[in-house]
């Protein structure tokens, strides 16, 4: 694919005292993509993240930025990049419109280019009538929305999202992932960690499983539950004998990948559904077999991290590995 | 150049305007406890303080001095607390994830600190003038003040960021804080002029910086220049080295966490 590299990091490590946080990773992200790095809590997600945005020095390793190195060119990085942090990084005493108005002297922006900006942003964000109100008096998703506010105040070429919908009702969170669609659609690349399966796989073109330091796939969304096998329909029969004959018509079959014969049935791995079911049921008429009960599967997200990682997202990681 | 003062002002005004948010904090900043110290500890030990040994018209004169260095103390090293509050709620990185000039952040701080403590000196002067206290060297003799104040300030607020940068959590700090603070007034001539100390606790207040800067301060106070001048120049070579360990350990600690 020819397509812009907007981030390439290239060997990544980073080691506190003994424990790798982060273990040889390799990646690109393209210009103008969602790319989402997911996996549990301590994976290295936010360590990667804080090497990008030039907070942490590599242990070895070099990432860059738009082709700027992130510790030799690490003031031109800045100047590129828009950050959202984890935490609610928010000065309870400061407005909303203070905050902007700090990063904006902070980016060097003229008086005149940054009212400009804050307003729009603002109107954005929708927050206008609350920015003038300290921020202490705003709830979860209101801290949320100025924090994006403030990481889109450069007007970045990559904005950097670190777990940006944490914690937050399902009501903001919507209205998050909106604002990383419609960034998307104005040409941003966006980098974003999470560790919710159905964010990533909403909002992501491409995501990187991470976990203990190290890439345990990549990929968009779809491709990497095709890489499980595809989607699985799973047909009960009603009269039993009939089984073998339908296996040996839909083997070999366009669009079906695999078939297998189950106690009662068969469990059939398609590649597009659109295709086999049709085909599936046709086969199923000709040869008068009665179906009783179909059933139609579609690899989630979470089977693609078991497979990869041996265990659910939610599971936390076992002491002696996060302690190693 | 131009940008690195846009940032500069830009963070010094995030601290005051944090300051004028918050009315009674701006209140008790400027009314400190520091003043009751004076105050009441002043006039309470009038009688029992003897005036032969303290070498002071009375007690609450020779105490003005040790209440500004005093002063000068709690702030530096309280100094860093804010910054500690922004790295453990992620506003240092926003403001590190920025193209700023790495030390604005600790400078700004700087400059609002010694603005505070310059005003509490001079609430805590002007508090002493009410009870009689009338500086020997006038105007120039408490610029002189000021200036040994925020010299001995700038390596107390070193510390104190350094600490901000190395410990795990808040509560650390404030232990080690408090821990620090009191026996280094104790163990400085403040209250009691060394001369009038046990031997071992007058040995181990002659090491401590803050023994100078009282030392320099009160004879402005309470003498003239010909008496203060010598102490002056001393105060400023052993600031100049206080200092210089201090930022240098400051600075040390600031990269170790900032990558």
């Amino acid at each position: 694919m020819d397509r812009t590299i907007a981030i390439d990091v290239n060997r990544l490590c980073k080691t506190y005292d003994s424990h790798k946080a982060v273990d040889d990773l390799s990646f690109q992200v393209y210009a103008g993509e969602i790319f989402g790095l997911l996996g549990p809590n301590g994976a290295g997600k936010s360590t990667t993240l804080r090497t990008l945005i030039t907070l942490l020095h590599p242990t070895s390793g070099t990432a860059s930025i738009l082709g700027h190195d992130t510790v030799r060119d690490a003031d031109t990085v800045r100047t590129l990049i828009g950050y959202v942090p984890q935490e609610r990084a928010i000065d309870r005493f400061l407005t909303g419109r203070e905050h902007l108005q700090l990063l904006g002297a902070l980016y060097h922006l003229s008086k005149d280019e940054a009212t400009k900006r804050i307003n729009e942003l603002l109107k954005l964000v929708d927050l206008e009538n609350h920015a003038d109100r300290p921020a202490k008096t705003y709830s979860g998703g209101m801290k949320r929305k100025l924090d994006i506010a403030c990481g889109l105040l450069p007007n970045p070429k990559i904005l950097f999202l670190d777990e940006p919908t944490l914690g937050l009702d399902v009501q903001s969170r919507l209205r998050i992932w909106e604002y990383v669609r419609m960034l998307k659609a104005r040409g941003m690349t966006v980098v974003m960690t999470t560790n919710y399966l159905d964010e990533a796989d909403q909002l992501c073109d491409r995501l990187a499983i991470i976990d203990g330091g190290k890439i345990k796939t990549l990929g968009s969304p779809v491709e990497l539950k095709i890489a499980l096998g595809g989607d699985i329909v799973s047909l009960t029969l009603k009269e039993a004998d009939r089984i073998p004959s339908l296996e040996i018509e839909l083997k070999g079959r366009p669009a079906i990948k695999s078939v297998r014969t189950t106690t009662k049935g068969l469990d059939i791995r398609v590649e597009s559904p659109e295709k086999a079911l049709p085909a599936i049921l046709d086969t199923a008429n000709r040869l008068g077999c009665s179906i009783e009960f179909i059933q139609y599967n579609r690899p989630r997200l979470d089977d693609v991290f078991i497979a990869h990682t041996g265990r659910a997202i939610t599971e936390s990681i076992p002491e002696t590995e996060s302690a190693s | 150049m131009e940008h690195y003062w846009q940032e500069i002002s830009a963070l010094t005004m995030r601290w005051v305007r944090r300051l004028s948010r918050e009315k009674f904090s701006m209140l008790f900043t400027l009314v400190q406890p520091m003043l009751f110290w004076l105050i009441f500890f002043g006039n309470l030990f009038q009688r029992a303080a003897d005036t032969q040994v303290m070498q002071a018209p009375n007690y609450i004169s020779f105490l003005a001095a040790g209440v500004v260095v005093m002063t000068v103390l709690n702030n530096g090293l309280a100094g860093g607390v804010d910054l500690l509050f922004d790295k453990e709620n992620g506003f240092l990185e926003r403001l590190m994830s920025t193209p700023i000039h790495r030390t604005s952040v600790i400078l700004s701080r700087f400059i609002f600190v010694m603005a505070i403590t310059s005003m509490q000196v001079l609430v805590i002067l002007g508090v002493s003038y009410l009870f009689g206290v009338h500086p020997a060297t006038g105007i120039l003799g408490v610029a002189t003040i000021l200036l040994i104040g925020m010299m001995f300030g700038v390596g107390l607020t070193a510390i104190s960021m350094a600490m901000a940068f190395s410990v795990k959590s808040h509560g650390d700090f404030f232990s080690v804080l408090g821990f620090l603070s009191l026996p280094m007034i104790f163990l400085s001539s403040a209250l009691v002029p060394l001369s009038a100390m046990p031997g071992w606790m007058s040995f181990l207040a002659q090491f401590n910086p803050m023994t100078w800067a009282i030392d320099a301060v009160r004879p402005l106070i309470l003498s003239g220049w010909t008496e203060a001048l010598p102490h002056v120049g001393m105060v400023i070579l052993v600031m100049l080295v206080f200092d210089a360990l201090c930022l240098y350990g400051g600075a040390k600690a600031f990269r170790r966490a900032m990558g």
